[in-house]
């Protein structure tokens, strides 16, 4: 019992040091920051799409080193969150995988009195993947539709005319998304339309980069997720809309014309018609500078104006 | 002005009372809280619940299609049997693991060495089940795939695992204090009479601290069921009825962690999602419950 009496102090006092540290860590650069900077920076908060987020991170990052006006917050959570946030009229910019629906707009309307206006600001193609072992190069939507729609007859990697030999149990795994990101209601609409669901049964993963991730360690799986995720464990098939037509990679030359059939656009929306720094951000965004760095991260910018 | 005050015997009641009311205040806000939330989660979730919702089919069909465009479908019983198999199989391992280590700590081992050990178990209790999530998904992931030779790791097992090391810290202390609680004097009784430490421990003190040792149990399996981001990471999230330790499965409070931040507020699905949370509550309020009264079966002893 005195053990626990002599440890007990110790204890508290490394405690009491270690979140005292913590505290000031957190705290320090923050307090200089916002004294140093306070008079001259705005601070551009822009929020939404997860797949979008690398890509406002990056954009973020090399603004803030070359703007001496501005800084730009940026955060994920979603498509929805970002237009929730819209409607609450708490951010400046929401990042969007897909584009607002009317309701929301006539809400975040309502709500601020101020209209979303609507940017694209890039293309993002939704590569399927497999395993780089998998004997596969192409495939067809009418295929996937079979492979991911609700009682779809394609479950094994033979009923695609292939041998797998690296999945001995040779049934096709099948990676999602969470039932509500935008890059699941995307996939399900370009393979399935409005009127079929996917079937019960797939690894629903939590981000785009996971769902690369772990069919780089699956050889049996397949699965969606943006262009710009590939890895060196992954394969990204040719793909077509039904069978006889032609394949097309997942690329910025077919993305941009609009054959490789399942991209879309990346939007941004401003609350109103945007003034001072984030009009100049995105300004910047659609220069040529920004969209630079939409093909370094693996998106497709716009077409060069 | 204070020490004065402090010392004058005439001012004692009254800082008493201010001091008495405070810790009123203290314990009643935490019984608002709990109604507080209860009501909140019921409230949001209860026009669905009595008007729309047909609670045979969200009780027993494991179709779970909250965004289908044309035919929505809100069955949990995949979700329902996903949270209680990961719970059994992570008890099936933290039970044997939490209470062998309580006996070792309480009864076997040295005081020195119990008190570094009761140090390192608080430390695993203190770890963000985020952590255990990550561990999940990528070394546990790994270390299933090459030991079972299954395709994806991330499965029941990998999930009741990681529920399974962070119930046990839980275990080990509650557990361990009810042995502690057995008085001295039947410990030293069975030394009289002969019996080694093993009769003492076996035949002596686990009867009489089995209801504080069903409460450890208990109170780890109510950490088990809430758990959330460790087993939306670890479990493959998937609308499975489960069939084995290594198919995979999605719990109810995966499904309410994953799909909440993004549902339209007051639509269909996200009551539908509160209905779940409803459900959650009714289930470890039971276990608590059940383990409260367990608990006063040992004080009444």
């Amino acid at each position: 019992m005195r053990k626990i009496e002599q440890a007990k102090p110790v204890i508290i006092c490394i405690l009491t040091i270690l979140v005292c540290g913590f505290v000031i860590i957190g705290y320090s650069p923050k307090n200089n920051e916002s004294a140093a900077s306070k008079p001259s920076t705005q601070i551009i908060k822009n929020k939404g799409s997860d797949t979008m987020v690398n890509l406002a991170q990056a954009w973020a990052e090399i603004y803030t080193g070359i703007t001496s006006t501005a800084s730009v917050e940026v955060s994920g959570g979603g498509s929805g969150t970002g237009v929730a946030a819209l409607i609450n009229g708490t951010v400046d910019i929401a990042n969007c995988s897909r584009q607002i629906k009317p309701k929301e707009l006539e809400l975040a309307t309502q709500n601020t009195g101020k209209t979303p206006q609507e940017f694209i600001v890039g293309y993002d193609a939704l590569a399927v993947y497999v395993h780089h072992d998998t004997p596969l190069d192409k495939i067809t939507i009418t295929e996937l539709a079979e492979i991911y729609g609700e009682n779809g007859n394609i479950t094994q990697w033979s009923d695609l005319g292939i041998t797998h030999n690296n999945c001995p149990s040779d049934k096709i795994i099948r990676i999602s998304r969470q039932s509500n990101s935008g890059t699941y209601f995307y996939f399900r609409e370009a393979l399935l339309g409005k009127t079929r669901d996917f079937g019960l049964g797939s690894l629903d993963l939590h981000g785009s980069k996971d769902v690369v991730e772990v069919i780089g360690r699956t050889p049996c799986a397949i699965g969606y997720s943006g262009m710009g995720y590939a890895t060196s464990h992954v394969k990204m098939l040719e793909v077509a809309t039904a069978p006889g037509e032609p394949y097309y990679a997942p690329n910025l030359e077919n993305v941009l014309a609009k054959t490789y059939p399942i991209a879309r656009p990346l939007y941004m929306y401003s609350l109103g018609e945007p003034t001072g720094e984030a009009k100049a951000y995105l300004d910047w965004i659609l220069s040529p500078a920004g969209q630079k760095i939409v093909e370094k991260l693996g998106f497709v910018p716009l077409a060069n104006k | 002005m204070n020490i004065l005050r402090k010392k004058s015997a005439a001012n004692v009641p009254f800082s008493e009372t201010v001091i008495e009311t405070l810790i009123r205040l203290c314990g009643v806000s935490s019984i608002i809280f709990v109604f507080g939330i209860f009501f909140f989660v019921f409230r949001e979730g209860a026009g669905f619940l009595f008007n729309a919702l047909d609670v045979g089919q969200f009780l027993t069909s494991p179709e779970w299609y909250p965004t289908s465009l044309t035919n929505k479908r809100y069955g949990t019983l995949a979700l329902i049997l996903g949270t209680f198999s990961v719970t059994t199989l992570a008890m099936c391992i933290a039970v044997p693991f939490g209470l062998g280590a309580a006996i070792f700590v309480s009864e076997f081992c040295s005081p020195k060495l119990r008190e570094t050990f009761k140090i390192i178990i608080e430390l695993l209790a203190a770890i963000p089940s985020v952590v255990w999530g990550f561990i999940g998904l990528t070394l546990m992931n790994q270390l299933i795939i090459a030991v079972f030779n299954t395709p994806v790791g991330l499965t029941m097992l990998n999930g009741g695992i990681m529920l399974a090391l962070m119930s046990v810290p839980i275990i080990v202390s509650i557990a361990e204090d009810a042995l502690k609680a057995v008085p001295d004097s039947y410990r030293e009784a069975a030394e009289a009479l002969g019996a080694t430490r093993w009769q003492v421990t076996y035949r002596v003190l686990l009867p009489a601290a089995k209801n504080g040792l069903l409460a450890a149990v208990l109170l780890g399996a109510a950490r088990s069921i809430g758990e959330t981001m460790a087993v939306l990471m670890a479990t493959g999230h998937s609308v499975n009825m489960p069939s084995g330790p290594l198919s995979w499965i999605r719990t109810l409070t995966a499904t309410i962690a994953a799909e909440l931040g993004e549902v339209a507020r007051g639509g269909e699905h996200y009551q539908v999602l509160f209905i779940i949370g409803i459900l959650l509550f009714t289930i470890t309020f039971v276990v608590n419950l059940v383990a409260d009264l367990v608990i006063k079966g040992i004080r009444q002893q």
